[in-house]
């Protein structure tokens, strides 16, 4: 039996711990609001550019000398995976998700006998795959102590992985990121960066009617990019989104737990105490009896 | 007869709305596109993207690139980098111009890609300092 005191502890450290973390659960409900307007505002332009990359890639397909960026290359040996994690944890299994799934991934594409390199996005992903998967990770990068990501971050990922491509390094490019697909669920999402997967055209037309400047190819050459940087974009303000909802559930069912641990707790105090008390009263009594 | 026009930056939708005709800086020399033009793609170079209304201008964008399409209604502009034409500054212009100028020496003449970057960035600062009044100079 515990006694008074280490039970009075207890009961002020875990109502302490819970006003944290209901502070932690009202700070990511805001935060979220803000991700969630950030990753809205961007989807105008993610819609018309896959919009206009479908109408030019329907096109392309046929054609021997199309964009390796667009078709992929005839023989993949080497496949990059893409991790997109937050930076930041205390949001139930956001990070490790895609970990599993990534850990997953790699196990099965080798088991194909293709070779698997990784590239992390976020701080908590390369720290858990780091670990096990070290040797893989050739590119990382993180937005520790940034507010907002800005377009020119995935800019520069984008630059730096058709780099790698463009070197040879892979073949082929997919990414991984937590859809947001309501605050109480984020999927596990696979996305294919190279080849570019361009969503096929709503209208029946499989040939584009548009007249292209400069040209075809040109286009393509400086669309591509673009295009892989606005999906890496998108993918990593869905990530952020995700992660405030997740830390907000996460948060709110510590305050939660705590709160059904503090009333246990008290059940305890208060039984202790009285126990105490009936104990001493005997005691009184018995010892007035024997007088 | 409106058409519809679109300017986007990947970060939000900068502006949507009916206008009587737009004045593009494509790469291959500027283009004004009126309601009815034929379906386009485009890319597009550093430059002034004007949009008209009765028969004046209402409105400059400065855009460092990026792409346009152009259907018989509607005009989608996807900018890489856009600001107002009156909130230029000329200072970050200027050095802008100085670091692509450095940049374009610098580059490797055989590395295809990189030097079309180069020269891209060289055209897109040359013309953010072009797009500049004299009147937004002087207040300097």
């Amino acid at each position: 039996m515990p006694s008074l005191k280490t039970l009075r502890n207890r009961i002020n450290s875990v109502k302490s711990t819970q006003k944290i973390t209901s502070a932690m659960k009202m700070v990511a409900a805001a935060k979220l609001r803000r991700a969630q307007a950030q990753a809205e505002a961007s989807r105008p332009y993610a819609f018309r550019m896959g919009e206009m990359l479908a109408a030019l890639a329907a096109s392309e397909r046929v054609n021997p000398n199309a964009n390796p960026l667009l078709v992929g290359r005839a023989q993949v040996r080497t496949h990059l995976l893409v991790a997109v994690t937050a930076d930041r944890g205390l949001a139930g299994a956001f990070n490790s998700n895609i970990a599993k799934y990534v850990r997953q991934q790699v196990k099965a594409l080798e088991a194909q006998g293709k070779q698997v390199k990784l590239f992390t996005l976020g701080r908590k992903g390369n720290d858990a795959l780091r670990r096990d998967m070290g040797g893989k990770i050739v590119g990382t990068k993180n937005f520790v102590g940034r507010k907002s990501i800005a377009f020119t971050d995935a800019e520069e990922v984008a630059q730096e992985i058709v780099r790698g491509f463009q070197d040879g390094e892979y073949d082929q490019v997919t990414l991984v990121y937590n859809h947001f697909h309501s605050v109480m669920t984020q999927r596990v999402t696979e996305q294919g960066l190279i080849p570019a997967s361009a969503s096929p055209v709503n209208d029946n037309e499989t040939e584009h009617n548009y007249e292209v400047e400069p040209d075809d190819g040109t286009l393509l050459d400086r669309l591509l990019p673009r295009n892989l940087a606005v999906q890496i974009y998108a993918a990593l303000l869905e990530n952020n989104a995700g992660f405030y909802a997740s830390q907000m559930t996460a948060m709110d069912s510590a305050t939660r737990n705590a709160g059904e641990m503090i009333k246990k707790l008290t059940l305890n105090y208060n039984r202790a105490r009285q126990a105490n008390i009936t104990k001493e009263l005997i005691e009184i009594i018995s010892g007035a009896e024997a007088v | 007869m409106p058409i519809a026009l679109e300017i986007i930056s990947p970060e939000k939708l900068l502006l949507a709305r009916e206008v009587d005709m737009v004045v593009l800086p494509g790469t291959e020399g500027d283009l004004g596109v009126l309601p009815g033009h034929a379906k386009l793609v485009t890319s597009l170079r550093g430059g002034l993207v004007d949009i008209y209304e009765n028969n004046q201008v209402t409105d400059r964008f400065f855009v460092s690139g990026g792409f346009a399409e152009i259907t018989e209604s509607r005009c989608a502009v996807l900018a890489d980098d856009i600001t107002r034409q009156a909130e230029l500054d000329p200072a970050l212009a200027a050095s802008l111009l100085d670091e692509a100028k450095v940049a374009y020496a610098a580059v490797d003449v055989a590395d295809h890609a990189a030097y079309l970057a180069a020269s891209d960035r060289l055209i897109a600062a040359q013309a953010m300092v072009d797009s500049i009044t004299p009147a937004q100079a002087d207040r300097l």
